[in-house]
């Protein structure tokens, strides 16, 4: 793996991959000494465009535990906020040899820019960009159901046959595309419940069923709800007449969570506006996996960073000898 | 390039036998072993160890794996390698004198990464180091406390431990 950019091209194996080695990297954090050697030496730079805390400090942890150096840059208080470009910023990272960006960006498709216009070498991780992808979220969503239900019995297997209902502002969500496409790689079948305002218009070349009612969605006995976040910052128009009117027809209240089957698991990326799309009861019950969630997101990334760099690098892959005599 | 085998099914069960006893002699009988296989073959002999020093002894003896990848100082220069699980048995290691087993010694590397990833996980009385083939080769300041078989081989030449659990077949070969 070179850059770690999307979940739509990623494949089942490479996938499989990045969760099982996510179940090893899980192991050694239930330790006491939870710092491993694997990235000495190798130096990461966090670029946050946009505002972030989880994925941010996940990152840095995932980072350190794996012993690379870790370079934080936020746009806020840069030169960005004094007009530098994207180019000028990533060939100043170049030039200050970064092994790997972990990038977040408001304009979708700016990491993909990063990887592929040549101004870097480092490879490339996506942490969000505009409403396009977030990966690293939807392959932690996918470990955490996976761990849910099979336990200690995960490794190699895959979510065929699980049933997934993802709720809310699918419109603006890059969670919600990078769980379809992963979600739907590895097998299970996904229903997307939202407002007819938050759908976006090319559904239906998605993997995806599409309905609009939730408690029909809550009746139908999903293995897993996923509640989304009502993005603000990005509501620029009417998609719904109040938070109220918003929150009764789509949002998990104390009512819907009753009428849930006690095997679904309730999801939420984070961070939660408790209340409108998701209430108190169902964040806090331990059929919730938000806590769950934030802990294997630091494994997740920790196994995305170990398959990224650890490995030797494409350009100096010259003639090195990679048969397993030399490991003994 | 020629393959010779340097030992069949029976010299295998032989020298694992011979280990298990000498395991229990160094230690003076089963108190506080505990037996580490590193991944892949390293596990599969462990556990026969362990199987066979249960049974001379009589006591059950803690058995697990030690995944040594991130430890390794090659990672770099290979492909991504995939880690393997680590089992540490329930007891965990403190005090312990863990007997690391696996199938073939050559440079040290692999024991030296496991050396590390055992201070990472407690604090053992003492290390042992059980190796089936031992074929020189030391780059690092290494030795093995039990021996299977001291191979003189070329550093060209590949040794190939192949195990019934892993590969369907019992032997150990040589390539040259």
């Amino acid at each position: 793996m070179r850059h770690l950019l999307d979940t739509k091209t990623l494949s089942r194996d490479d996938a499989l991959r990045i969760l099982d080695v996510a179940e090893d990297m899980a192991d050694t954090q239930r330790r006491e000494v939870k710092k491993l050697p694997t990235l000495r030496g190798k130096t990461i730079v966090n670029l946050f465009f946009e505002d972030s805390t989880r994925t941010r400090i996940s990152f840095e942890a995932a980072a350190k535990r794996l012993s690379a150096d870790v370079i934080n840059f936020s746009a806020k208080g840069s030169s960005v906020s004094k007009g530098e470009s994207l180019q000028d910023t990533a060939q100043t990272l170049q030039a200050m040899a970064a092994d790997a960006v972990v990038v977040r960006h408001g304009a979708s498709g700016a990491p993909r820019t990063l990887a592929t216009s040549g101004w870097i070498s480092a490879g490339v991780v996506n942490a969000g960009d505009g409403t396009h992808e977030h990966p690293t979220q939807a392959l932690l969503d996918a470990f955490t159901m996976r761990k849910r239900r099979f336990g200690a019995d995960s490794r190699g297997r895959d979510l065929s046959g699980m049933r997934v209902a993802i709720v809310g502002d699918i419109l603006h969500s890059r969670v919600a595309r990078s769980n379809v496409w992963l979600l739907h790689t590895l097998g299970a079948e996904v229903t997307l419940v939202a407002p007819p305002t938050l759908v976006p218009q090319d559904v239906t070349a998605w993997p995806a069923h599409v309905g609009y009612d939730l408690d029909a969605a809550i009746a139908d006995g999903p293995d897993a709800l996923m509640m989304l976040r009502i993005q603000a910052e990005r509501m620029h128009a009417a998609y719904f007449p109040t938070e109220r009117e918003y929150s009764r027809c789509w949002g998990l209240d104390p009512e819907r969570f009753a009428a849930l089957p006690e095997s679904t698991m309730v999801m939420h990326p984070g961070p939660m506006n408790r209340g409108l799309e998701i209430c108190a009861e169902a964040a806090d019950s331990p059929r919730s996996t938000v806590l769950d969630q934030v802990t294997n997101g630091v494994s997740v990334r920790m196994a995305a960073l170990y398959l990224l760099l650890a490995g030797e690098r494409p350009a100096q892959a010259s003639e090195t000898d990679t048969n397993e005599e030399d490991a003994r | 390039m020629s393959t010779r085998t340097v030992l069949h099914d029976a010299d295998i069960k032989r020298a694992l036998r011979r280990i298990s006893h000498e395991i229990l002699e160094s230690n003076r009988g089963a108190d506080d072993l505990v037996i580490l296989g590193i991944p892949t073959r390293g596990v599969t002999l462990a556990h026969r160890v362990a199987e066979l020093v249960s049974e001379v002894s009589g006591a059950e003896i803690p058995v697990g794996s030690l995944d040594v990848t991130m430890y390794r100082d090659d990672l770099h220069r290979h492909p991504t390698r995939t880690p393997q699980p680590t089992q540490i048995p329930r007891g965990g290691v403190d005090g312990k004198t863990v007997v690391l087993v696996d199938d073939v010694l050559f440079s040290g590397r692999s024991i030296r990464a496991a050396l590390d990833a055992l201070q990472d996980i407690g604090r053992p009385a003492a290390v042992r180091l059980a190796i089936l083939v031992d074929r020189g080769h030391r780059e690092l300041p290494i030795r093995p406390d039990f021996v299977g078989k001291n191979l003189p081989s070329a550093s060209d030449e590949r040794v190939n431990v192949r195990l019934v659990e892993v590969d369907g077949a019992e032997e150990v070969t040589i390539e040259s």
